[in-house]
This record gives structure tokens, C-alpha cells and sequence, in this order.
């Protein structure tokens, strides 16, 4: 028995004296979403090391904290999160798991995207009994380019402040990125301006921020609830309702499920637009330009 | 005792290694600065966004009123709760409170057999965790749980059962560190043990009503250690952890022994990882070492007669677990599937008294028992899942010296005659959220020598406060 623990010490020093090692290629950081993922890249090119937990077929409210994301946790110097408990259900598992105080909240290797955007629909009070909803507000934050640009220069300063021997390299990266997406955006609003007052369905109220900024107006929401799938009854309902307001489109992310919001399309008439919604949610959508583009894309398309 | 230091050390050494977090002082000063400039980048872009969104408001505002000349702003066509943050917070006396979550279990049991005579055949039954419980309704544990970061190196977490009887469990009061680094976690106080794979899973999160039979009868359904962890996390791209545990041995298979030695060991590793995006898995193997003194059971001699055994020694089992989810692109709201096995061997010698209370003989034991379950559970539909599970165990003949020594016939160890206990066990369960789950279970259970349980269960788990985040 003595000998078991004293080979496991063993083993354990001998893992402590590789770990202290420096691999330090390039900065590791852990991405929550591939929206974010795409962001590190985007600001910390070969710099960076990326990996991203989740996909765009995934919701993130329903992650496992899969002992592949608990390893990642623990040899990441930088975590990108969104935040607003959005994650709440896997990342405190991972962060605890991790034995790594760099990324730890309240360290500079944790970093929270929603908290620095302005966000929509925080409720006044909140009671389960209202569904999954968000107590900080509505989480969904990377579907307006103005919030994106907000999160990516204090993303920039993040970096520059943990790997500062590049701090050069990110802040030019930065203010290029800024320079280009602030071009884009331009681009995309005298594009998108058909599409102010169009009134649309949602899933999940993860469009807010589009809708806010395009100017469209979410008609109401298959899910009667946060996190609640409709029941049969509600949609019929659904229908009576929008018969008053048709919309012109029900919008549908990758990882949403089809089936009820195409049962509506047929009784309202009105098209099922399938958008990215993240980064690699459609094959358009390579990066955070693409994710853009492709949606106001698929958006005008369906107006036609 | 002596070999106990090692841990006694490992545990100290990693103590000692907190204050580092404080050393960093100096570079405390270069990251305050640092993160003050962060700061100040913070806010400026957030002052930004404000102006952005007012000059939006202003613009929108502008086309409305452009629109409909004279109208008032059309109600929204279903309620939106308001975008502004409420400022209106004038006490913090409750900000630092902890999470505090409540779990409500109960159940109805239609059993075939008579619970009160329920004994898996061939083991050493232990003091509790054994059986379906009782019949009709029963009100299951409510599970309180209160969980908090204390400081910035520990963060605490109490789980006390309320018992339908009415008594009180703690299942979990432990620390564990945050400020170590290396991988490195310590926990302590009381936990459930890190061996096997379901051993730290709560009642609320098992995918059937009851435990394994070879959890049952091993573990005595779940083993928590007051006690000492700690864990090691290799830095590698694969999820490689390491652990080593010493307790008191107060919970089955040990028990309290008036001795400051400690008396439950364990080793356990664990390696896990992904395969594509949809499946991930993980393997485990673990040690544990337990020593009772006077661990007392009931049984009844070779006439009938009710009598009180008891066993003194070592209790040593090996567990090897494996488990593995699947979900398309890892995304489980339509379809989840999960296949988990343990396979638990268990050795134990030492001496076996018979009928403490009267004839009180004594004499050499010694078993090798293995047991193992096979369970899968898939999500065909959103909300609904559906489960099979299959337990097997082998008893075995132990060695009992004193039926060797011919002082008593081995009808005198009823419980201990050899025997290969199974049980089958189907379940469907419907979620109507994350925090509800309503289940139906039946069991076809053959662990008793004679008859068959046919064992039908009805059970509700609802999860109250804070939304606790759950391990794989």
C-alpha cells in the first residue's frame, strides 16, 4: 500500500517537473463560443493558440463539462468567455477542475465579453417560472457589429496585457481589425436598411441584438419561454396571433431544431431563414466577416 | 501509520504551496497597472457603445414619429422586460450570500417481495444502501446544498440530506483549494470519493431511481471519506488526472475505529478525451484500501436463530469504470446517448467473529468478490429518455476458517453461501425543463436466493435555487 502511494508521488513529481516546462509556443486560450474564437484569431494571429468548446451546431446553454474541455481549462493562459451566465451550466466546473489560477475569474486570463456590451432585455425580476431566462440579460450579444468592435478592443488590451513581450503585434492587429470592421459595418447597415421595420419570428430570443440593430421587429418567439419547446397549442395560438401582424420571415439557427418552425411557416406563410448565427454555423460564414455578410445576406435574400 | 506520511506530506507540501500565490506581489504591481489601462480601454469603449446606442434610440425615435405622425409607440406585441439595469440596489448586506440549491426527491414503490427481507445473496450486507426502500409513497432526501468561494483559495460546499425520516445527512462539507496551480487541487473535509465513476455523482443527477447492486453491496451505495484529496490534472491536450485520497474509514467498507490512523486509502486515475465532434469518453481506474474493526452484520445461524457477525480487517477493491456520450455535434437537446460501466473487485481478509453476543467464535476470512453493471440511457426525443441497465455479481465461496476448522457447518453463514445476484432494470424519464424530472422505473431483481423483486418505481426530482453546474 505504501509502495502504491509512494510510485504515485513519484509519478506526480515527475509530471510537476515536465509541467513546469515552457511550452510556450504560442498564448493557449480557450474560446466558449467559435464567435469568440474567431475574434482571438482575428486579433492574435499566429500569436495565438485557439481552441473553441462549442460549435455553431451547438447550444451553449447545454455544454458537458467534457474532460476534453476540463484539460484544455487547465494549460490555457487566456479564457474567452461570454458570460452573463450564459455558460453557467459547464464553466465553473471546468474552471475549479482546472488547477490553473491564470484563468480564474478576477485574473487577466479570464476574460467576459457580455459585461462590457449594453445588454437587452434584463429583467426586473426573475422567477423560474419565466423559463430559462437570464437574470444579467439576454447573453446573445455578437449578432451587432458595434458590440463586436466594443469587445475587440478590450480584447486587444487583454492580450497586450497577458502576453505583453507581443504587445505590439496585438495592438496593431487591433486597430486594423477595428479599421476593416468599421468599414464593414458601414457596409452592412446601408445593405441591411430594406430590412428596418421587418417584422420576423424567433426561436430563441438570441436574435435580440440583431433585430435591435437592424431595426426588425421579433413578432413574438416559437419557444413560449426561454428554453421551453412550444407545445402544439401554443402554435396554433401562434398563428391566431400573427394573423393581425403577418411577418415577413421566421428566423432559425443552425443548432435549432427545424420541425416547429416550418410548421408554422406553412400556416403563416412566410419562409424559414436559416442563419449562422455563429462562426461556421453555415458554409458562408468563415469568420466574423463572413458571419456577417452571410447573414444580411440570407436575410435580403428571404425579403425578396 | 507510517505509510500514511506520504500523503500527510503530499498534503502539507501542497499547503505550503499557497502562499505563492501571494509572492507574485511585485508583478502585482505591473498587472495593476496594466489592468487599470484595461480598464480605462473598457470604459471608454463602453461609453462608446452608449453613445452609439443613444444616437441609434434618437434615430429610431426619429423614424417612428416620422412614420406615424401623432401615434403613440405601438405596445410591443409580447412583453419585453425592460433593457435598462436596475440601479435602484442601496443594500449589499446579502451580495456576498452563497448559491444555495434545494433538491425535492420522492418516490412510489410497488415491490412484489417484502423490502424488510431484502439481502443481496452471497455478500456481507452493509449498514445501510441496500434494497429498494420501502413501499407506497416515500419522501426521498431533499437535498440542501450551500456553495460559495470563501476567499480567493478555497471555495466550500455543504450538502445535507433531509431524510424522510426525518434525520439529517451531511453527504458533503468540504473545502476545496482555488490558488493552487500545477494542476493541483486539494479538497477536504468530508466528499464522496473520487473511485469509480458514479461514486461522486448526487442522487439527483443518477439516470436510474436506485445505485448499481455491486455499488450497493461494495460501497454500500455511495463512499464518502472525511478525510484528505488531492488531485493532479496532467497538461496535456487529453484530460489525464491523477488523485489520491486518505480518510478515516468511518463510512462502509471501513468503519470508526478509536485509532489515529487512517483508515481509507484510495488511488484513482482517470483518462478522458473526444473522438469527432459528437463523442466524448472517459476511462478509470481506482484503488481503495479500507480497514473495520467489529464491522457488525445480521444474520441468522444454521437453525434460524438471529445472530450478530462481525468482521475485523482489510477491505481492498479495485474499480475500473468507463463511460462515454454521444451527441450530435455534441448539442444533446434532441438526441443523447450514454453507455457507462463499472466492473468492481473486491478482496477482503482479516477474521470473522460469529454471533458477537452469545457463542462469540472467531476465525481467519477471506473473499474475493467482484460485481459489475452495464447501463445505457438515450435521449430519443427532446425532453424524453429511455434506459437500460443490467447488474451482475459473483459471491463466490469465501473462506471461512471456521467452518475449515469444522466448529460450525457452513449453513451457519447463510448470507455468505455462494451466489451470482442479477438485476435488470428499465426506465424512461421526461424533463419538462433543466430543473424537473419526472421517472418511471421497473426492475426485474433477482439478488435475493430465493424469489424474484419485480420492483416498479414512480419518481419525481425537482431542483430548486441555484443553477448548479454538473461534472461529465
Amino acid at each position: 500500500m505504501g509502495k502504491h502511494i509512494r510510485t504515485l508521488l513519484a509519478l506526480a513529481t515527475l509530471a510537476l517537473c515536465a509541467g513546469a516546462l515552457p511550452a510556450q509556443a504560442a498564448l493557449r486560450v480557450l474560446a466558449t463560443t467559435p464567435d469568440w474564437a474567431a475574434l482571438v484569431t482575428e486579433l492574435g494571429g499566429d500569436k495565438v493558440n485557439v481552441y473553441t468548446a462549442t460549435s455553431a451546431f451547438q447550444d451553449v446553454h447545454r455544454v458537458d463539462a467534457k474532460p476534453s474541455l476540463v484539460a484544455r481549462a487547465r494549460t490555457a493562459d487566456l479564457v474567452v468567455a461570454t458570460g452573463a451566465d450564459l455558460e453557467i451550466g459547464w464553466m465553473p466546473v471546468l474552471l475549479q477542475d482546472s488547477g490553473n489560477t491564470k484563468i480564474q475569474p478576477g485574473s487577466p486570463g479570464y476574460f467576459e465579453a457580455a459585461p462590457l456590451v449594453h445588454l437587452l432585455e434584463v429583467p426586473s425580476a426573475v422567477d423560474r417560472s419565466m423559463g430559462d431566462i437570464h437574470p444579467l440579460g439576454n447573453p446573445h450579444v455578437t449578432l451587432d457589429p458595434h458590440n463586436i468592435a466594443i469587445i475587440a478592443k478590450a480584447l486587444a488590451a487583454r492580450l497586450v496585457l497577458i502576453d505583453s513581450t507581443n504587445a505590439a503585434y496585438y495592438a496593431a492587429r487591433g486597430e486594423d481589425f477595428d479599421k476593416r470592421w468599421q468599414q464593414a459595418t458601414v457596409g452592412w447597415e446601408a445593405r441591411a436598411a430594406p430590412l428596418k421595420g421587418v417584422g420576423v419570428v424567433v426561436i430563441h430570443r438570441d436574435q435580440a441584438y440583431l433585430c435591435s440593430w437592424l431595426g426588425m421587429k421579433e413578432l413574438a418567439s416559437i419557444e413560449p419561454k426561454p428554453g421551453v419547446p412550444p407545445s402544439a397549442g401554443y402554435l396554433v395560438e401562434l398563428v391566431t396571433k400573427l394573423a393581425a401582424t403577418p411577418p415577413k420571415m421566421i428566423l432559425r439557427n443552425a443548432y435549432n431544431d427545424p420541425r416547429a418552425a416550418e410548421w408554422l411557416s406553412e400556416r403563416i406563410h412566410a419562409p424559414v431563414v436559416l442563419l449562422p448565427y455563429s462562426v461556421g454555423g453555415t458554409p458562408e460564414a468563415k469568420d466574423l466577416f463572413g458571419l456577417f455578410d452571410d447573414t444580411i445576406n440570407r436575410l435580403l435574400a428571404a425579403l425578396k | 501509520m507510517a505509510k500514511l506520511a506520504p500523503i500527510a506530506g503530499a498534503i502539507v507540501v501542497g499547503l505550503l504551496l499557497l502562499p505563492n500565490a501571494g509572492q507574485a506581489a511585485t508583478d502585482d504591481v505591473a498587472a495593476l497597472r496594466a489592468e487599470l489601462e484595461a480598464l480605462k480601454t473598457d470604459y471608454t469603449s463602453r461609453v462608446q457603445a452608449l453613445e452609439t446606442r443613444i444616437k441609434q434610440l434618437e434615430s429610431a425615435v426619429a423614424t417612428a414619429q416620422l412614420a406615424q405622425p401623432g401615434a403613440a409607440p405601438a405596445p410591443p406585441a409580447f412583453p419585453q422586460p425592460s433593457p435598462v439595469a436596475p440601479s435602484g440596489k442601496s443594500s449589499n448586506a446579502t451580495a456576498f450570500n452563497p448559491a444555495i440549491s434545494m433538491i425535492l426527491t420522492g418516490n412510489y414503490a410497488s415491490l412484489s417481495q417484502d423490502p424488510a427481507t431484502y439481502r443481496v445473496a452471497g455478500f456481507i450486507p452493509p449498514p445501510s444502501g441496500e434494497g429498494p426502500g420501502d413501499r407506497s409513497f416515500n419522501l426521498d432526501e431533499s437535498e440542501l446544498t450551500v456553495a460559495s468561494n470563501v476567499d480567493p483559495y478555497f471555495f466550500g460546499n455543504v450538502t445535507a440530506a433531509i431524510q424522510g425520516g426525518n434525520s439529517i445527512d451531511i453527504e458533503e462539507a468540504y473545502f476545496k483549494t482555488l490558488a493552487l496551480n500545477n494542476g493541483f487541487t486539494i479538497k477536504g473535509g468530508r466528499f464522496f470519493s473520487g473511485t469509480g465513476y458514479l461514486n461522486e455523482i448526487h442522487s439527483h443527477n443518477w439516470d436510474f431511481v436506485d445505485q448499481p447492486l455491486v455499488y450497493q453491496v461494495f460501497l454500500g451505495g455511495q463512499l464518502a471519506q472525511d478525510g484528505a484529496q488531492i488531485r493532479w490534472l496532467a497538461p496535456a491536450d487529453y484530460f489525464i488526472e491523477l488523485g489520491a485520497e486518505a480518510g478515516s474509514g468511518r463510512s462502509f467498507p471501513g468503519t470508526q475505529r478509536n485509532s489515529n490512523s487512517l483508515a481509507s486509502d484510495a488511488l484513482f486515475a482517470h483518462l478522458g478525451g473526444d473522438a469527432g465532434d459528437s463523442t466524448s469518453w472517459r476511462l478509470g481506474v481506482s484503488w481503495l484500501d479500507a480497514r473495520s474493526t467489529d464491522r457488525a452484520y445480521d444474520d441468522v445461524d444454521q437453525l434460524g436463530a438471529p445472530v450478530t457477525n462481525a468482521f475485523t480487517g482489510t477491505s481492498r477493491t479495485w474499480i475500473a469504470d468507463g463511460t462515454l456520450k454521444w451527441a450530435p455535434h455534441g448539442d444533446p437537446t434532441y438526441h443523447q446517448f450514454k453507455l457507462q460501466g463499472e466492473y468492481l473487485h473486491r478482496t477482503e481478509s482479516g477474521r470473522l467473529a460469529f454471533d458477537v453476543t452469545g457463542r462469540n467464535l472467531a476465525g481467519d476470512y477471506d473473499s474475493s468478490q467482484s460485481g459489475w453493471y452495464l447501463q445505457a440511457v438515450y435521449g430519443f426525443m427532446q425532453r424524453w429518455r429511455a434506459g437500460l441497465r443490467y447488474d451482475s455479481m459473483q459471491s463466490r465461496t469465501p473462506s471461512i476458517g471456521l467452518v475449515q476448522l469444522g466448529l460450525l457447518p457452513s449453513a451457519a453463514f447463510p448470507s455468505l453461501a455462494s451466489a451470482s445476484p442479477e438485476r435488470t432494470t428499465m426506465m424512461i424519464d421526461w424533463s419538462l425543463s433543466e430543473f424537473s424530472r419526472l421517472r418511471a422505473q421497473y426492475a426485474w431483481d433477482d439478488a435475493r436466493a430465493t424469489e424474484r423483486d419485480r420492483q416498479l418505481m414512480l419518481q419525481y426530482i425537482f431542483a430548486m435555487g441555484a443553477h448548479g453546474a454538473h461534472k461529465f
